[in-house]
């Protein structure tokens, strides 16, 4: 008989079973891994890897004869900056117009399909998306024939005096429209306005109409009302709904080649053809990381100032 | 005066619909001048009704080519974006793991980054790889620059799922792979639907990012730009008519169709 013998160990909690789930349980950490894989393996390779190349590419020297060779030759970003200033500036200036005309432009519609349409609600939505079905470049070209030089918005810009002072703003020529910076920023901001409404009808449905009840039952005017409750509730469109808008627009060249005229060049044109065209690789790529840092940045500074980080 | 007071009260609603006329307009063109008989190369000022672009719309050299290209191009990058950001979108939203916030910025990227961006260091490996420009580097870069937005689609859906509800097939007796099919991947299915859409619009009119990949191939947007240039024939106006009507009769079936559905069904 052993006396000193240790008490009993409490029975294994169901050994049979923990070989079983453990096994499950490793292979279960690594579902997520195994449903990350292909599509980051994707990014990694053609978005990740890319900017690496590219960003080597910014810092090599030499021409399409000979070769290029990485020589951390810096200046070529102050070559490109310098000379292309000009195109930046424009872009930057361009994409915030449009922006904020889009913005303008964009909430009382967003507004009116959100609170006013009723049963309409759902055919202006389709309204809204269905000019996307039509190629955007087919719908750019289309300005070219509302916005010709004997075309009947012309006309009646001109008629109106709109014309006079317009041109002595710079945004157009006294006699027309097209190949003017008023057609680009009119072309940028017709093609991203669907990216600014969408985003802005979707925080405004979320409203609750009981907010805008009780903010009249406190003697809220409308225009009180919309400036203290709607409008803070409705920034989390607004945020996305201008970010969507100002970033595509900032390296846009479709509007500003096919609307505009040498004048209204914006820096993504240049990128274009410095890459396709000159084959100057190396300003190009330094073109286009300066587009991109420029770009995150104001993003950047954008979302911090306008308190919605939690968005991204 | 009423009409001053009429105007005040109704301001919203008329800013809307002016807004909702700039955006129509160019699509009424398009419509009306597919109908004209143009002078000339370009297709930009009114001459005569006719309807010759509409009874032979494939009748400018190259362009049906190219619109069929573009509808393959944007069937398989759909295809690929769907599979590739379904999966990501589960990952993201079913499971708790380390790389989470990484993952979630390197998705949130290439939507921050103007295209051209993206276009140009595309261009950059491609050259670097010596890789042949053509359908596949399109195709590669198209599922690429869609997979975000499939990602966030679904995302949207599997979030606002009830977990509950596999919980429940579970005790039912439904294994894994059951559960999925039959519960999970079916509520998930319209944020799918969205993702696909959406990756099949903007591959197919994607026209910055295709302009560097392409090499020599010509897509439909391509086709587009390059008649700005040369001249545009009719049968542009015609196609873009025709996506228009597709596209809004879609809908209107569809609606119909679910509205069908929902007054038969006992909810």
């Amino acid at each position: 008989m052993t006396t000193t013998e240790a008490p009993p160990a409490p029975p294994e909690p169901v050994p049979p079973t923990t070989a079983e789930t453990r096994k499950p349980s490793v292979r279960r950490r690594l579902v997520p891994y195994w449903l990350l894989l292909p599509g980051i393996a994707w990014l990694l390779v053609f978005f990740v890897l890319p900017m690496v190349y590219q960003a080597s590419t910014s810092v090599q020297t030499g021409s399409l004869e000979k070769g290029y060779e990485v020589t951390w030759h810096l200046a070529t970003y102050w070559d490109a900056l310098s000379e292309y200033w000009p195109q930046f500036v424009r872009s930057l200036l361009y994409a915030g117009t449009a922006t904020l005309l889009c913005l303008l432009l964009g909430y009382p519609l967003a507004h009116f399909i959100a609170f006013r349409a009723g049963r309409w609600r759902n055919v202006v939505l389709v309204l809204v998306i269905a000019p996307f079905f039509t190629s955007f470049l087919i719908r750019t070209l289309a300005w070219k024939t509302i916005l010709a030089d004997d075309g009947t918005v012309v006309d009646v810009l001109g008629a109106l005096h709109v014309l006079d002072v317009t041109s002595w703003l710079g945004w157009t020529q006294s006699d027309r429209v097209l190949a003017t910076p008023l057609a680009v920023v009119c072309g940028l901001t017709y093609n991203f306005l669907p990216f600014m409404v969408l985003p802005l009808y979707t925080s405004l449905e979320r409203i609750d109409h009981r907010l805008h009840e009780a903010a009249s039952d406190l003697y809220a005017t409308p225009a009180t009302t919309f400036r203290k409750v709607t409008f803070p509730l409705s920034m989390p469109g607004v945020v996305s709904g201008t970010l969507l808008t100002f970033i595509p627009a900032s390296g846009d060249y479709v509007n500003a080649e096919l609307l505009g005229s040498t004048d209204t060049k914006m820096v993504g044109s240049v990128i274009q053809s410095q890459f396709l065209r000159v084959l100057d690789y190396p300003t190009a790529a330094a073109l286009s990381f300066i587009l991109m840092a420029v770009v995150l940045v104001t993003v950047t500074v954008y979302i911090r100032r306008s308190g919605t980080e939690g968005l991204v | 005066m009423p009409v001053v007071r009429m105007l005040r009260r109704h301001l919203v609603v008329i800013a809307g619909l002016l807004t909702l006329a700039y955006m129509i307009v160019p699509n009424v063109v398009v419509m009306v001048f597919s109908f004209n008989d143009p002078k000339g190369r370009f297709n930009y000022s009114w001459q005569r009704f006719s309807l010759d672009a509409w009874k032979d719309p494939c009748g400018v050299a190259d362009l049906c080519g190219s619109l069929s290209l573009s509808l393959q191009l944007a069937a398989w990058a759909t295809l690929g974006a769907t599979v590739l950001g379904t999966m990501i979108a589960f990952a993201l939203v079913r499971y708790r793991f380390r790389a989470r916030g990484t993952v979630n910025s390197l998705i949130f990227l290439p939507m921050a980054m103007p295209e051209v961006v993206m276009a140009a260091s595309l261009l950059t490996l491609f050259l670097n790889m010596g890789a042949q420009l053509g359908f596949w580097t399109i195709l590669i870069a198209h599922v690429m620059f869609c997979l975000s937005f499939v990602v966030t689609a679904v995302k949207a859906r599997v979030m606002s799922m009830d977990p509950r509800l596999e919980e429940a097939a579970r005790d039912l007796y439904a294994g894994p792979a059951q559960t999925f099919l039959r519960v999970t991947l079916p509520i998930a299915a319209p944020g799918i639907a969205a993702g696909a859409l959406l990756a099949f619009a903007l591959s197919f009119d994607d026209f910055i990012i295709t302009n560097f990949t392409a090499g020599s191939t010509v897509t439909f947007p391509m086709y587009v730009w390059g008649s700005a240039q040369r001249g545009t024939p009719v049968q542009i106006n015609v196609i873009g008519t025709a996506m228009f009507i597709i596209a809004v009769g879609a809908v209107v079936i569809g609606r119909l169709v679910a509205d069908r559905r929902k007054n038969k069904s006992p909810f």
